[in-house]
């Protein structure tokens, strides 16, 4: 909606308003749930397995249950609640077995954390080790994925009694197989047969970590009566009401769930997490408030992490460089919970295709139990990971049949009239990948070397390479994913929102408060978003993740805001003796407009407008907005086929790379993004985000990734041993850029661009460096020993189980 | 244990046990929560503070260490509600996302700016290497250092293109 007007009309959208909450966050006084204390609260700790898998035989509390100040401890055997978003698959502690290292086995609440702390140590766990199933192809039987493998060990062997969301997933009773996925597109028999070239490569990523800044942490309190108040460092406050209630059978109405600032997401904390565990603490200590904030160490492990994924692409494609055929099949590693997993599988799958039209497809995604910390969502929600292997076949293909990659890309990039993967037809207001890949293209110089390039080859002895990766993304939601929005006129006329799609740092709500501004013809000053969510106040949103929140959100704030226009003007209409037809209105309020003398503010009527005589009309003015995703559908189990996308994001990375031939290291020199997101509702907001994806897609890209020892334990849980990226790592040359296509369904015809910085980075590095050196790369991060064994020939790594802390690395299970 | 310490010129006199670290002194005997804890070992910077005219992650320091110590931290850089230098550029630069990193990032720039007042971007990549961001990518924060130490030119300026 409003997706025509010209930017040079708009006063406040489009616009580099400062954030709404920079002042907060930079004087130290925005409140973070790790920063509260309450009256008489306890402080958790969790007892964690240090085995991947195993029985656990006896659990003996007595010792720390005698030490003073322990307040109350829980073990598995007496909670019987089981925690699931699609997949009804996790106790709040792990009950019977552990099923991955670091798992929650007992939890104690005392008076201090270093109570809780000994507490913990003085309890006694006695384990019978199992053996564990690791890599993801070592679960299943790779040859059908739905049938049993003999001898592999079930991470769930009740996964068949499980709960589970019917109409998005296909859980595989008697398997590893947490859902199954299917897409069928054309006839991939024929396509293949009529392809004359056919490239196939086998491509993976480990897990890896998110690192919010702000570890998870949430106190619980559970009052007499059931009456529970959880304040958390959550993305999506009714998510984790209704998963909660959904657990503990407790009416909502009893639960409330309060978020007030967070110290960043990026999907891990999208669902629900440790909320459970300390609500049980809490009950058991008689409804004293509980905290509970993870150590760094177990947000590694104790906490999910991003699956990791092993994947086949096999590619057809005629002489003339048209794709005609693709088959690709996804593994992914769930861990030992479905949690999001499942989903990301499901979103996965029916975006693989990238942003290119291929008239037969075949996509098999699974999602694989193994004994592992478990999988959730991840800014790209499994768009980072395939599209590392996506585009890096890209660019092999075109290489293969002597094509340009950028021509290639080109050439068969979606375009209006294009069928995606599940039959969704592409119009020219779905966005413009094209114009994307261009810009990004130019922005590099891509194809030549400048004189500047060429001799700083000369001088540094490195090779420069470039290249351009293409990208895409829709949100990955229900299709009928909806918010609320409330907006009240203040006393003074100003107006204050409420929402519960949450602000974690990506900066929604100043783009909202914007849109407010916009509608009401006022400044951004006048518009307050209420920070702190709270599921008894705030209407409903779904969740905050899939970079749908602006789109969804962000027009539901509009209806609210002409919801209250709508009632300012049916009162003013009164008081002006006018039709609300021939009204107007300014910031300060509304006015005739062919008497524009005639008028009556919003302050003298945000509460209702009184007469001289003390009559009084209207009442308070509040307005409300509902949006709903429209048009959208669940997806045929046999064939994927139907309509799962809100609006496609389209975009471009390019990278210019040097690296040392002889050794396989590299610099980033410079990363080109651009994204068509219909509209910018804050420039220098939409650089923010397109900057962060971009440098947190760089550290997947190079560095970023979970290590195991042969035995299940995560080995590199610190930032030491697993390095994120610092302001010293950042590329030379940052440079960011838009298109505007508007999205027609979009406020201010904008579209969601949170998590489309991360995708492509990896994929446009690996091809950068295969252009510059010649090393095909199949596994990501490209570490310089990567590069360094592709430039010699040598088989590449897989990686990150290693047979011992300090040895050599395992190659994947052999191929079939 | 007795400890006297100088906050943003105020004295805090507090007892504390010999094992705790100046962070949790600060956020829990102190009371000044503005410095945050991002890991608890030194790694990632959230809890820079100025102590003594250096900055110093305080969760590496024993607080009886900071007995008689004059720090420094995030809640005394705005004066009266009135932002800093380096704030004000901070809020024009959207450098700050989920903010979590933030008072660290000011407290390691602030240390810079003293040791030198204009400093390269090399050296503000430097001095800001030991606080982890996630969510920026540094460089809105970078450009923040640069505009307040009056390096920042049509060249340097970062901004969206529009295409």
């Amino acid at each position: 909606m409003f997706d025509q007007i010209d930017r040079k009309d708009l006063k406040c959208v489009g616009h580099d308003v400062p954030r709404i909450d920079a002042i907060e966050k930079l004087t130290g006084e925005a409140s973070y749930v790790s920063d509260m204390i309450l009256p008489g609260m306890l402080h958790a700790q969790v007892k964690r397995s240090p085995h991947a898998r195993a029985r656990i035989v006896r659990i003996d509390t007595t010792k720390a249950a005698a030490l003073p100040g322990v307040r109350s401890i829980v073990t598995g055997d007496e909670l019987d609640y089981r925690v699931g978003l699609y997949v009804v698959d996790k106790y709040v502690l792990a009950k019977g077995e552990v099923r991955h290292y670091g798992e929650a086995v007992a939890a104690v609440a005392a008076d201090t954390l270093t109570i809780a702390k000994e507490a913990v140590k003085l309890i006694e766990v006695e384990y019978e080790v199992l053996p564990a199933v690791l890599h993801p192809l070592d679960a299943i039987n790779v040859d059908d994925p739905t049938t049993p493998k003999e001898g592999v060990p079930l991470v769930h062997p009740k996964l068949g009694e499980y709960d589970f969301v019917r109409a998005a997933f296909t859980p595989q009773p008697g398997t590893n197989v947490a859902n199954y996925t299917k897409f069928r597109k054309g006839d991939i028999d024929k396509g293949f047969e009529e392809a004359e070239w056919i490239v196939e490569r086998q491509y993976s990523n480990p897990s890896v970590q998110h690192v919010p800044m702000e570890t998870h942490v949430a106190i619980v309190q559970w009052q007499a009566g059931d009456k529970i108040t959880i304040w958390t460092s959550a993305q999506s406050p009714y998510a984790v009401r209704n998963l909660f209630c959904h657990s503990f059978k407790i009416p909502h109405k009893n639960v409330r769930v309060v978020i007030p600032y967070i110290g960043g997401g990026f999907g891990g904390k999208a669902g629900i997490g440790i909320e459970p565990l300390v609500a049980c603490l809490s009950h058991k200590a008689g409804g004293r408030p509980v905290k509970l904030q993870a150590s760094r160490e177990e947000e590694f492990s104790l906490l999910p992490c991003r699956s990791a994924l092993t994947y086949r692409i096999k590619t057809g494609v005629k002489k003339d460089g048209k794709i005609i055929a693709q088959k690709m099949t996804m593994y992914w590693d769930s861990g030992a919970y479905a949690d999001y997993a499942v989903n990301v599988t499901r979103a996965s799958g029916y975006s693989c295709t990238g942003p290119y039209e291929i008239p037969n497809a075949w996509v098999d995604a699974y999602t694989i139990y193994t004994n592992k910390p478990y999988g959730t969502a991840y800014r790209g929600f499994g768009h980072v990971e395939f599209s590392w292997g996506l585009e890096r076949q890209m660019d092999l293909v075109a290489q293969t049949i002597g094509m340009d990659p950028l021509e290639f890309r080109r050439l068969n990039c979606l375009k209006p009239g294009s069928k995606t993967l599940t039959g969704e037809v592409i119009t020219e207001h779905t966005g413009n990948v094209l114009k994307c890949l261009e810009e990004a293209a130019r922005a590099i110089k891509y194809g030549t070397l400048t004189p500047e390039e060429e001799a700083r080859q000369k001088t540094t002895g490195m090779r420069i390479g470039k290249s351009v990766a293409g990208l895409q993304k829709a949100p990955a939601m229900p299709p009928f994913t909806g918010s609320a929005v409330t907006l009240k006129m203040n006393e003074d006329g100003t107006v204050t929102a409420n929402l519960s799609l949450t602000d974690m740092g990506q900066g929604t709500y100043t783009s909202v408060a914007q849109m407010i501004a916009e509608r009401m013809h006022m400044p951004v000053s006048k518009v307050k978003i209420a920070f702190e969510c709270d599921t008894d106040r705030d209407p409903y949103d779904w969740q905050t993740v899939a970079s749908k929140g602006l789109l969804i959100a962000g027009n539901a704030a509009i209806l609210a805001t002409e919801d209250l226009l709508h009632k300012a003007y049916e009162m003013a209409g009164q008081i002006l003796r006018a039709m609300p037809v021939d009204l107007d209105h300014d910031a300060e309020g509304v006015f005739v407009r062919h008497h524009t003398a005639k008028r009556v503010n919003f302050s003298e009527m945000s509460v209702g407008y009184a007469y001289p005589d003390g009559n009084g009309i209207g009442g308070p003015l509040v307005g409300v907005g509902r949006y709903i995703a429209q048009g959208l559908s669940h997806l045929d189990k046999a064939t994927g086929q139907g309509n799962p996308a809100l609006d496609w994001t389209y975009g471009a990375h390019g990278i210019v790379v040097e690296v040392n031939d002889q050794t396989g290291e590299y610099n980033v020199i410079q990363v080109s993004s651009v994204f068509d997101v219909g509209r910018a509702i804050n420039p220098a907001e939409v650089r923010g985000q397109g900057i962060g994806g971009m440098i947190q897609g760089l550290g997947t890209a190079c560095c970023e990734g979970y290590i195991y020892d042969k035995d299940g334990r995560l080995l590199n849980p610190n930032f030491t041993d697993n390095k994120i990226f610092t302001a010293m790592d950042i590329p030379e040359i940052i440079d960011s850029a838009v298109v505007e296509t508007a999205q027609l369904d979009g406020p201010f015809g904008a579209r969601g661009v949170g998590e489309h910085s991360m995708i492509g980075v990896c994929a446009a590095l690996g091809n950068a460096i295969q252009q510059a050196t010649g090393a095909e790369l199949v596994h990501m991060p490209i570490r310089f020993e990567d590069v360094w064994r592709g430039i010699n020939n040598k088989q590449p790594i897989d990686h990150w189980i290693t047979k011992s802390p300090m040895g050599s690395c395992r190659s994947l299970p052999p191929e079939k | 244990m007795k400890i006297t310490v100088t906050v943003n010129d105020q004295v805090y006199i507090r007892d504390a046990a010999p094992s705790k670290n100046l962070l949790h002194f600060l956020r829990e005997d102190v009371g000044l929560t503005g410095t945050k804890e991002g890991c608890g070992a030194g790694e990632c910077g959230a809890c820079t503070v100025i102590m003594d005219g250096k900055s110093v992650n305080a969760c590496l320091v024993l607080a009886p260490e900071a007995d008689g110590a004059v720090i420094r931290t995030v809640e005394g850089e705005a004066v009266m509600g009135e932002l800093s230098d380096v704030q004000q550029k901070f809020m024009e630069h959207h450098a700050v996302q989920c903010g979590f990193c933030t008072p660290g990032m000011l407290m390691s720039i602030r240390d810079l700016l003293q040791r030198t007042p204009k400093p390269s971007e090399h050296q503000i990549k430097e001095a800001i290497e030991g606080n982890f961001c996630r969510c920026t990518g540094y460089q809105q924060i970078i450009e923040a250092v640069l505009d307040v130490t009056g390096q920042l030119t049509k060249d340097n300026k970062g901004e969206l293109r529009h295409v």
